[in-house]
């Protein structure tokens, strides 16, 4: 099974282990992420405004692209994903952005939001199964008490992204546990990060995160997982309080599916917030 | 020859703004067997009646047609007006210039046009009415009240004081209701049990009154005046002639693990069981589900330690069959599942709970014999949140759009009961807005705010969380611009009321109309609050809108001064718009029969004479009593032997070529 694939600015540069590790188990699961060709940033932030068309159409490309191919559209960022899935949306029941998006880009064949869009979590929950993939386990991550951190965006607004409950979500809970891990269910698992809110007030962002992460280790979580990038630097980055270490999700499944050689897996016994902010430490002002 | 007249009504500027008056006259004076077009402004008040009268007796007409409101509005206004001038009523028809053209249209060049168009339909179909007579049919004079809650007690109660017999049919073991499981009353704090019980007597001692707990209305035919009900005793298993309410079988039951219902599962109970102490009538039921006797077949404890030997395994449903005149549905209400609001914990955590559990855990009786306590380690807590509005006002799709109306009294009660005996407990509550239009409710929350300290914050709670032993609470202090993050030990819930889930069930038996929200629909918003558009349907209590117990005994009032005076008359008239069948066109295909939906047609062997032709048929039959006038017959017989009267299919055609015209 080949899906188009939309990795998103942040994956090429800051968060490449995101994308790696993604692509890796993505053929050890038996598919392929076919990066899409010629793909633009897709704004990062969905455009409220409902005159706004210029900062859709980068969606809209993607989008047809991965029409033009006859393939599902797969995504990882969260940012990235709720962006593309939004814009989907859009182009399927706004008929004023549908139009207007449709006259400036001028396609060979009008787009009308024929795509269906994936977060990876979908492809492994829907396509390939948790069951296939505690099958497909080669290291499974027992004994590991892993929180998962959905952020805001990603299961929000439910009525487009339509795939969790925003409020109570289950699947990186199934997820992890598909790895052989045990999955931490804490509240504050579905809050806002800060976003980029930690450019302009740092402070603001860091009493958020450190809620969250109070929330995670009073419920007994030991590591973290994220599926974003900008949450993946808050959490690591943001707040006073002690931190456990926050990885990207695609990094625990190449983990659990035997990918990592053994001096890459990471030393969970060893492994602090410290490590991964010398990565980011400068990163602050890039891509965040 | 016909000699018709048209009288257009101005309906104030409701129609005459829209619609061009002296044009519509002018061209319904033109239309063939005219002889007498005139406008008034009102219509329907008496001088526009009196006109309707005088041309009648005048121009000797022998049909009129009134260009106004819905017939649904007047019809029977100016049929009424037509009888007294000596016409029959049947030989008025109402062109609807309102509903169907003026409120509807902006321009009123279109909808001049289409004024004159629906006149012009009705003159064409007037012209082919065949003057009718109503029949009568009798009235039974006993009302069924489907819910024994204090709206059904007390419309029962009214009834019955009016000298007539009433039956009330609840579905649980006891009457009493909602309001059965509250503690104390908003504005003036008085117990509930001790209003409530009373009437609970009052109506099982009536001697007009036949209470049947633990049924169920399971048929309904018939029509006004002459309901057919079938209700289905449940089985009791204990012989309700027998038992004495000594209560010694529910001490000695062994299974005492199924949830108490009536203390919204926040307990246990025993298999067999009354709801509650004062539980009317105070015989216990069998919960046969829970029950280990019928579960294996081994125990029968009751049975032994029963002195009356009441107790009987053997029961089984019964099935009462009764006529009735009225019908009132007083079906009551329950709250919101929360499964979609998962934010706020409810699943989650034992502390956080429902304004309605809390009325059990503050309530003597209740599980935690009135002590304010968590559920979770019985501790008292030393704060509470209490959310408002979770599931009402819903703007998504996941609650209720309405507003629960009962809610912000409540909560303003709870936390100044709370306040009251417990000074210690600090209460907070989160509100988007405080809604007292009672008489005395907003002195009520005034006096939460300022006598008894209670904290209002206007803004939502967007998260509770459990951590560790306490709650954590997320919201927004919307006048002081900031978010809040607050510990507590327990939240409460005011969570959405809903119709009670059965009555869609009782309302398609009914044939009762229901709206979006599962709440029963009146007759009329504002004229006819308490009668259900279906004749002989009346509406009590919050099946019909979210309501008080003031409000809610006032409408059980109402609604039995209907019942009264629907079971006073000696007689109905009926609609003589019913089916007909021309004996000659029938061919017994049976047709018809099927799609009836009231059993109205039978099949008999007649003798007919067929351009000289002799010979017996099977034919079918309509029996005017039964017969609704719904239509559904002339449209499926294939030889076009049904006939609507006052609707023919000539009287249809008829006017549907004058439209084209």
């Amino acid at each position: 099974m080949v899906y188009s694939y939309y990795p998103g600015c942040t994956l090429k540069n800051k968060a490449q282990d995101l994308d790696r590790y993604a692509r890796m188990s993505a053929e050890a699961l038996g598919f392929t992420l076919q990066e899409i060709e010629e793909w633009q940033c897709c704004g990062a932030v969905y455009p409220l405004a409902s005159d706004e068309i210029a900062t859709k159409l980068s969606a809209v490309r993607a989008l047809n692209d991965a029409k033009e191919k006859g393939q599902d559209l797969v995504t990882l960022c969260s940012a990235c994903h709720h962006v593309i899935k939004r814009v989907n949306d859009d182009m399927q029941h706004v008929e004023d952005i549908r139009t207007r998006a449709n006259n400036y880009l001028k396609l060979d064949e009008p787009y009308l939001g024929e795509t269906k869009v994936l977060h990876f979590l979908e492809v492994l929950r829907d396509r390939v199964g948790f069951d296939t993939l505690k099958e497909k386990v080669v290291r499974p991550l027992t004994g590991r008490k892993i929180g998962a951190y959905y952020g805001c965006m990603l299961l929000r607004p439910s009525s487009v992204m339509a795939f969790d409950d925003p409020e109570n979500p289950t699947v990186m809970e199934d997820f992890i546990r598909a790895l052989g891990a045990e999955p931490v269910v804490y509240p504050f698992r579905n809050e806002c990060c800060g976003g980029y809110i930690s450019l302009k007030d740092k402070p603001l962002a860091g009493s958020l995160v450190d809620k969250v992460m109070e929330s995670a280790v009073c419920h007994g979580a030991e590591e973290l997982i994220t599926a974003c990038p900008l949450c993946l630097y808050n959490l690591r980055n943001s707040g006073s309080r002690e931190k456990v270490p926050v990885t990207y999700l695609t990094e625990i499944l190449a983990e659990a599916l035997g990918l990592l050689p053994e001096k890459e897996a990471p030393d969970h016994a060893a492994a602090s917030g410290a490590e991964g902010q010398g990565e980011y430490a400068e990163g602050g002002d890039a891509d965040v | 020859m016909h000699r018709i007249g048209v009288f257009v009504c101005h309906c104030g500027t409701n129609i005459a703004a829209t619609v061009d008056i002296d044009r519509v006259v002018a061209a319904a004076a033109k239309e063939p067997g005219v002889v007498h077009a005139e406008d008034y402004q009102y219509m329907c008040s008496e001088a526009g009646q009196l006109k309707v009268r005088e041309a009648i007796k005048e121009k000797q007409l022998t049909g009129i047609v009134v260009c106004s409101c819905s017939p649904r509005m007047h019809e029977n206004t100016f049929r009424q007006a037509a009888q007294r001038a000596g016409l029959n009523p049947y030989m008025v028809e109402i062109a609807n210039i309102r509903e169907h053209c003026s409120w509807i249209h902006k321009d009123r060049e279109e909808a001049t046009e289409k004024a004159i168009i629906l006149a012009r339909a009705a003159i064409a179909k007037v012209m082919l009415n065949a003057p009718l007579t109503a029949g009568t049919s009798r009235v039974v004079k006993r009302a069924l009240v489907i819910g024994g809650g204090i709206a059904g007690i007390q419309t029962a109660l009214d009834i019955a004081e009016a000298g007539y017999k009433v039956d009330i049919v609840e579905k649980t073991p006891s009457i009493g209701g909602r309001m059965s499981q509250l503690d104390k009353t908003f504005p003036t704090l008085d117990c509930s049990a001790c209003i409530l019980t009373p009437k609970m007597v009052e109506a099982a001692a009536h001697e007009n009154i036949t209470i049947y707990t633990y049924s169920e209305v399971e048929k309904v035919t018939g029509f006004v005046g002459d309901f057919h009900v079938e209700i289905r005793k449940k089985a009791r298993s204990v012989d309700m002639s027998k038992c004495t309410g000594c209560g010694v079988c529910q001490e000695k039951c062994p299974s005492k693990k199924a949830p108490n219902e009536f203390n919204r599962g926040l307990d246990k109970r025993s298999a067999i069981y009354t709801p509650f102490a004062q539980a009317i009538p105070n015989v216990p039921v069998i919960d046969r589900e829970h029950c280990i006797k019928f579960k294996t077949g081994k125990c029968g404890v009751c049975a032994k330690v029963c002195q009356a030997g009441a107790i009987d395994y053997e029961q089984k449903d019964e099935i009462i069959t009764e006529n009735y005149g009225a019908i009132v549905v007083a079906t009551g209400f329950d709250t919101i599942k929360l499964d979609k609001y998962d934010e706020y914990a409810y699943s989650q955590s034992p502390d956080v709970i429902t304004s309605l559990e809390l009325e059990r855990i503050m309530n003597a009786a209740g599980p935690t014999k009135g002590h304010l306590e968590r559920m979770s380690d019985h501790r008292a807590p030393k704060s509470m949140v209490f959310i408002q509005c979770v599931g009402s006002r819903c703007a998504d799709n996941r609650g209720k759009s309405y507003c629960s109306k009962i809610c912000c009294m409540y909560t303003a009660k709870h936390a100044m009961l709370i306040r009251d005996k417990y000074p210690d407990v600090d209460v907070t509550v989160f509100y988007i807005d405080v809604r007292t239009p009672g008489k005395n409710f907003d002195e009520f929350y005034r006096r939460a705010v300022e006598e008894y300290g209670v904290h209002y914050i206007k803004g939502q709670v967007g998260k509770v969380a459990p951590q560790g032993d306490k709650l954590l609470v997320q919201g927004v202090d919307l006048l002081d611009n900031r978010r809040i993050l607050m510990e507590t030990d327990m939240v409460v819930l005011a969570t959405a009321i809903e119709p009670n889930p059965d009555v869609r069930k009782i309302a398609t038996m009914l044939t009762a109309s229901i709206d979006t929200n599962n709440f029963l629909t009146e007759s009329h918003a504002k004229l006819r609050p308490v009668e259900s558009p279906t004749a002989g349907i009346f509406l009590s209590g919050v099946c019909q809108g979210p309501k008080d117990i003031p409000e809610t005994v006032a409408q059980a009032g109402a609604a039995a001064v209907k019942v009264v005076g629907l079971l006073a008359k000696d007689h109905l008239v009926t609609n003589p718009c019913v089916a007909k069948s021309d004996t000659l066109l029938c061919n017994g295909c049976s047709s018809c029969e099927k799609v009836c939906p009231y059993g109205a047609i039978s099949y008999e062997e007649q003798e007919v004479n067929d351009h000289g032709i002799r010979e017996t048929r099977r034919v079918a039959v309509v029996n005017s009593a039964l017969c609704q006038g719904c239509g559904a017959c002339t449209v499926a017989c294939p030889s076009g032997a049904m006939d609507l009267q006052g609707f023919s299919n000539r009287q249809i055609l008829a006017e549907v070529d004058a439209i084209c015209r």
